[in-house]
């Protein structure tokens, strides 16, 4: 089982208590009503999908119900960090150790599951 | 013919579980959900006679009312005396939301010395009395549904649940509790 660390509560809790939100840091534009459709779309529909680290918002529902934000990788499923709502993107440097390897499947990182 | 509806009771009369954690219901209570800014908590608190917990995890307990702190901004106030919770709230005088809920729970006693276990059967939080101490709360979940756990005692725990969730909450605590030996 997955424990994840909630900003808000201070404490790590099991996976079961939270849910995923989407993508983090996405600016709301303050002219939708003059955007094109491109411009919306890009903004509403189109995200990234990276293979390897990513910033989501999560919600710790079944908790302190508080939205926050992570630092996860989508290859080892890895939690790096998670910061309150509002917070700016961590520095990847200190979150990164330069030397670990990279894991390219699940079987690979199994072992490794909390 | 008289015009007359009765509320009848989630899980009235329910008792069981095991010798090592026996289940009872508890009796009807009075509950508000309150919802308020940092600045509000000082009168909330002298309103209703009780501390709201600003930390994780906690909750202040008096003559029966108890609040409990699920959220930042959120707490689940109790009364098992039936106070009129909304108007003590009310005259507080500050900004707040408070939401009466009082029917929406209902509310399990898991008691002895395989409550943990009873519990831990579908809630992955750890119980242990280090990490979760007398008075600890929290909103969790109990397999697929939601519940808000008190500890109110060594080997106690107080169970609020949705009142159409009780038949699964109570039917699955009652599993675990005979797993939890006799
Ligand atoms: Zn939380």
């Amino acid at each position: 089982m997955l424990l994840i660390y909630c900003p808000y509560c201070e404490e790590e809790r099991s996976e079961l208590e939270f849910r995923q939100a989407g993508d983090a840091h996405i600016a709301r534009p303050t002219n939708m009503t003059e955007m094109t459709d491109e411009d919306f779309e890009a903004f509403f529909f189109l995200r990234d999908n990276v293979k390897g680290l990513t910033f989501e918002r999560w919600r710790h529902l079944n908790g302190c119900g508080r939205f926050f934000n992570a630092a996860r990788d989508t290859v080892s499923d890895k939690f790096l960090t998670t910061y309150k709502a509002g917070l700016p993107r961590p520095d990847l440097s200190t979150l990164r150790p330069a030397t670990e390897a990279i894991v390219e499947t699940y079987e690979a990182t199994e072992s490794d599951a909390k | 013919m008289a015009d007359l509806a009765t509320r009848t009771l989630p899980l009235s009369g329910f008792h069981g579980g095991s010798g090592a954690a026996a289940l009872s219901v508890t009796a009807p209570a009075t509950r508000i959900s309150l919802r308020a800014k940092p600045d509000a908590v000082e009168a909330l608190s002298g309103a209703l006679g009780l501390s709201l917990p600003t930390k994780a995890k906690t909750s202040a307990s008096a003559n029966g009312r108890h609040v409990l702190w699920l959220g930042p901004d959120e707490w689940l106030v109790i009364d098992e005396n039936e106070a009129d919770l909304m108007a003590a709230v009310a005259s507080s005088g500050v900004l707040h939301s408070a939401t009466d809920i009082s029917h929406r729970n209902t509310a399990i006693l898991v008691r002895g010395r395989g409550a943990e276990v009873a519990i831990n059967g579908g809630c992955p939080q750890d119980l242990s009395l280090a990490v979760f101490p007398v008075g600890a709360c929290s909103r969790t979940v109990l397999a697929k549904a939601e519940i808000v756990l008190l500890r109110t005692a060594e080997d106690a725990f107080r169970v609020e649940c949705w009142r159409s969730f009780a038949p699964y909450v109570s039917g699955l605590l009652n599993e675990a509790a005979e797993d939890a030996g006799n």
